[in-house]
């Protein structure tokens, strides 16, 4: 596929990989914040390439893995009415809640669908008018506008049954949370391509100076990765720490501004609870009041679902860089992705996940 | 669930300013996508989807440098290689 092959060369990522190699002169952490890139740095094994003086390790980049438990067990709540159609992505479904999840309340005969987009949900709102359409709104800042989107479409089409359970998370604050923290590791970071290419890295610019971290915005494929590695490292080197695009062909400074102007006429920021972490302040989206028709925490009964997180889960030190999935005691025994006892172990980009199956 | 992919445009279904719609091609898998966040978009242009919206227009000579910039290593490599080997 074009723009997509080319950027999976073993040769160049070969030569990439040199050209690391004769940068580097001491050890060093980086931090890719985005699941999508822990997946591929996995499934490529890309590490191997790498000199042994770097180590990567892997942020809370899986919107999947951190949607608090909370959320989690209302989303069952709410699939387990009468007359309701819960719709969510694929990766929501086995995301386990305080005693089930989405698949086995399917089972059990809820209405739950899997929708590849959140206007599909719209679409299936439209043609059910009898039933209340809720549909499972996670996401960082790459899925917000579409998330946005369909409530703008729900209300253009006049629709009265449609609402979305929102949990929206934002990746600057989780940064500076990671980078704040007095055991953080990182050294430099690679930041989310995708999430970039609607909010633009502008954003960036003061964290980078803060905390003297160089920042790199880094696409998803090999040779974006390993680009994305050596720009940090020559940073780091140098000494310097400032904001570098390296994923040009998709990112643009100011990002896409329709886009986010869809996303802030629905959403406006709010503190989140980010599962496994703790709450964050000013990190994530919640609906705004001029919308509550459609925010199906307004339209449910939902007070008093919340539960706490399963002890042996070590997902949150995994998710700040402290530790990596095997040093978690249930790792591939207790919980495997056909069992999971914690979210990244159910997402294909969550870091669980990524090292069980790619990595043993 | 973050994955986006690149595609297509090979026809643009609706022009209304509130909901623009294209087909594209991802591969040969061909799927609806709402652009209307990109209001310049046109047939041929490839652009990265994420959950049945395009975010962004794929800047082609931007994608070219990138592989042009990564191909020089090779080079690069393959003198230094052949220098060390002589
Ligand atoms: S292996 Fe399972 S229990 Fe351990 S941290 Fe990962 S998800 Fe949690």
């Amino acid at each position: 596929m074009k723009f997509v092959d080319e950027y999976r060369d073993i040769k160049t990522v070969k030569a990439l990989a040199e050209k690391i190699k004769s940068a580097v002169t001491q050890n060093w952490t980086i931090m890719e914040i985005c699941g999508g890139q822990t997946h591929s740095i996995m499934k490529y094994r890309l590490q191997d390439f790498l000199p042994k003086e770097i180590t990567l390790v892997h942020g809370p980049g899986c919107p999947v893995c951190v949607t608090p438990l909370e959320v989690i067990d209302k989303a069952h709540f709410i699939a387990r009415q009468e007359n309701v159609i819960m719709a969510s992505f694929g990766d929501m479904l086995r995301v386990p809640g305080s005693d089930t999840d989405l698949l086995k309340i399917k089972a059990e005969g809820g209405d739950v669908r899997i929708v590849y987009s959140p206007l599909d949900a719209v679409n299936i709102a439209e043609k059910n008018p009898d039933k209340k359409v809720v549909f499972l709104a996670v996401g960082f800042e790459t899925t917000a506008p579409a998330n946005a989107m369909s409530v703008v479409e729900a209300k253009r089409r006049n629709l009265t049954n449609f609402s979305i359970l929102s949990s929206h998370v934002l990746v600057p604050p989780a940064m500076h949370a990671i980078l704040s923290s007095q055991r953080s590791l990182i050294q430099g970071f690679l930041a989310a391509g995708h999430v970039c290419t609607v909010m633009g890295y502008e954003e960036y610019i003061p964290i980078a100076e803060k905390y003297k971290t160089p920042i790199v915005i880094t696409g998803f494929e090999p040779v974006d990765i390993l680009k994305g590695i050596l720009a940090c490292v020559e940073q780091l080197e140098n000494g310097e720490y400032f904001v570098e695009n390296e994923y040009k062909r998709m990112v643009k400074k100011e990002g896409n501004i329709p886009a986010q102007n869809t996303m802030f006429e629905i959403f406006e920021i709010t503190d989140r609870n980010w599962r496994g972490i703790g709450e964050i302040q000013k990190s994530g989206f919640k609906i705004k009041e001029k919308y509550s028709d459609f925010d199906a925490e307004t339209l449910f009964d939902l007070e008093g679902l919340s539960k706490d997180e399963p002890k042996v889960c070590i997902a949150g030190e995994i998710m700040q860089g402290l530790k990596k999935p095997f040093e978690c005691p249930a790792f591939g025994k207790e919980c495997n992705p056909e069992n999971p006892l914690g979210s990244p172990m159910v997402s294909s980009e969550g870091a669980c996940a990524a090292y069980y199956r790619y990595n043993r | 669930m973050c994955l986006a992919v690149p595609g297509k445009i090979i026809s643009i279904n609706s022009n209304n300013s509130e909901f623009r719609t294209a087909k594209v091609s991802f591969g040969g898998a061909v799927k609806e996508i709402n652009i209307q966040w990109l209001p310049e978009a046109k047939i041929g242009n490839y652009i990265l989807a994420h959950v049945g919206t395009a975010l962004s227009i794929i800047d082609e000579e931007e994608a070219e440098e990138a592989i042009k910039t990564a191909k020089e290593f090779e080079d690069i490599q393959k003198t230094l290689d052949e220098s060390l080997n002589k």
